[in-house]
């Protein structure tokens, strides 16, 4: 197992709030990594701070051994770190083809011709196919999720960062992103899954951590972190025995 | 017969603000930002083009093959060092880093230049016309600027949804944060697009140089046609754009015609009525 990602010591503050505190975390190649936490613990700050969204004010983001806390989003992009956001946020003007297309083309740099297979190969893998040539901004909320990850994974990403990809979906609907998601998990794309959905998690990842208020509680074996005593305080607030 | 001679040479008129519009409309629509230094932009491109015919004496039609990629380094420049710094934050920083660009253009061209008229000479085609029967004349050289605003409208939309960098524009413009994560530079799609936006109104001031004078002082005026153009046209429709100035220049050639003090304020007349009829324009694509 190789490491392919790793933050070391991270710390993040937002006017006097810290956000991020002091979180080490390693990705193994073809791992997936599920991340949760109660609102406003610091999760998707952590997907910001490894996606390059947000500067780190402390620590360092390693891609593959080579530092990349200093690079620009598009950058990181090109390396491969593919990212979705937690409400889907398609080019509304374009058809999902062509957003699809955009992240082939400039994420990937490759050639028009080219590039058309990737996209078409990147709503398949999505499940998106047909709607390729629907207008992006009258796509459904599943299909905006859909479509969210059929752009990232045109830019034929090596890590992937999910950012609440089930949230807001209907169950059968999270059973159908779930099987999608496992289909790239054995291609053996490595993942980091932040979701409040647990069970569409446990389904898919082969390591769990729990963060509160911007600091690591606990990680591990997904059904032994779910079941720690830590999460359960921070979700429920039961007093520890 | 006069009436039918008024309307076609406001169309023609109409034609050379539609080509300052695009410009315009460009930029806002790729990066949300106005350039209130546009129409000085186009004197200063206008007096490029004077340098240039003056060093090495040729057609100023001829001299547009510097100016405008000169022009066009001008606006990547300008974006990528110092308007994209003034991005970040409210929408007050470009407007006030842009008005000072405006003041310095003018007065920089004033000291250069002094305050006379100038104009460009190009030769015959300036004062040829077809006459069709008694009253009505197309100037070639009007007719010439609108053929070249319609090719320049259909190149740009061909450029915008045909090609990788043209959807990189497009995308950009629905959402940087989403383009970047593509792996889009937006500070380089931004300076592009601002690049391409001075190329055109660069044509635009060169071609209002020879068919009027112009002066350092006159950019600013130039600019609210543009904006007129643009709103009528609807923001985001660069068809829109074409049939805005079209109907500005027709406006403002009518109330000439009914008395020569009156021309631009019918011109203004017609904006502020289409403004309040339909506040978005008349061809709007942009959803608040």
């Amino acid at each position: 197992m190789t490491t392919i990602l790793e933050i070391e010591g991270l710390r993040k503050s937002f006017g006097g709030v810290l956000v991020t505190d002091d979180l080490s975390v390693s990705l193994q190649k073809g791992e997936a990594l599920g991340v949760v936490g109660p609102n406003g613990a610091g999760k998707t700050t952590m997907l910001n701070l490894i996606g390059g969204a947000v500067r780190p004010d402390a620590g360092r983001v390693l891609f593959e051994g080579q530092d990349i806390t200093h690079l620009a989003r598009h950058e990181r992009c090109r390396r491969g770190l593919g990212r979705t956001y937690q409400v889907p946020r398609p080019f509304v003007g374009m058809t999902a083809f062509e957003n699809v297309l955009v992240g082939a083309t400039h994420g990937r740099g490759k050639s028009e011709r080219a590039s058309y297979q990737t996209a078409v190969d990147a709503l398949e893998r999505a499940d998106l196919l047909h709607h390729a040539n629907t207008v992006a901004g009258s796509l459904t909320l599943l299909d905006r999720k859909r479509l969210e990850l059929a752009r990232a994974l045109a830019t034929e990403p090596r890590v992937l960062l999910l950012d609440e990809i089930a949230g807001g979906l209907t169950e059968a609907e999270v059973n159908e992103l779930i099987e999608t998601i496992r289909a790239l998990r054995s291609e053996g794309m490595s993942i980091i899954w932040i979701e409040h959905i647990v069970h569409a998690l446990l389904a898919v990842v082969d390591r769990l951590m729990a963060i509160d208020f911007g600091k690591l509680l606990i990680e591990g074996d997904p059904h032994e972190v779910i079941c720690s005593p830590e999460v359960e305080y921070c979700y429920m607030g039961t007093e520890r025995v | 017969m006069t009436w039918v001679n008024v309307i076609v040479q406001g169309v023609l008129l109409g034609g050379l603000y539609a080509l300052y519009a695009t410009g315009l409309s460009l930029v806002f629509g790729v990066m949300r930002m106005v350039n209130l230094a546009h129409g000085d932009l186009s004197i200063l491109a206008a007096f490029i083009c004077l340098l240039v015919v003056g060093v090495v004496d040729v057609n100023p039609l001829l001299a547009l093959v510097v100016v405008v990629p000169l022009v066009f380094l001008v606006g990547y420049l300008l974006q990528r060092f110092l308007l994209n710094f003034t991005l970040k934050g409210d929408d007050m920083r470009p407007l006030l880093a842009t008005f000072g660009l405006s003041v310095i253009i003018q007065n920089g061209l004033l000291q250069g230049f002094s305050a006379d008229s100038r104009g460009l000479d190009a030769g015959r085609i300036e004062n040829a016309s077809l006459a069709l029967g008694d009253k009505v004349a197309f100037g070639w050289f009007p007719l010439l600027i609108l053929v070249v605003s319609v090719l320049v409208i259909v190149l740009l939309n061909a450029f915008l949804t045909r090609t990788q960098l043209g959807r990189a524009f497009r995308a950009t413009s629905d959402d940087q944060g989403a383009a970047r994560l593509m792996g889009i530079d937006n500070k380089h799609i931004y300076a592009l697009a601002m690049g391409i936006a001075l190329a055109i109104v660069a044509l635009a001031g060169v071609l209002m140089g020879i068919r009027t004078t112009f002066t350092p002082g006159i950019g600013p005026a130039r600019l609210v046609y543009a904006f007129e153009a643009v709103i009528m046209g609807g923001l985001g429709s660069s068809w829109g754009t074409l049939v805005g100035g079209i109907m500005l220049g027709v406006a403002q050639t009518v109330g000439f015609q009914l008395s020569p003090g009156w021309g631009i304020f019918v011109g203004h007349l017609v904006f502020v009525t289409v403004l309040a009829i339909r506040p978005s324009g008349l061809f709007a694509k942009t959803v608040s």
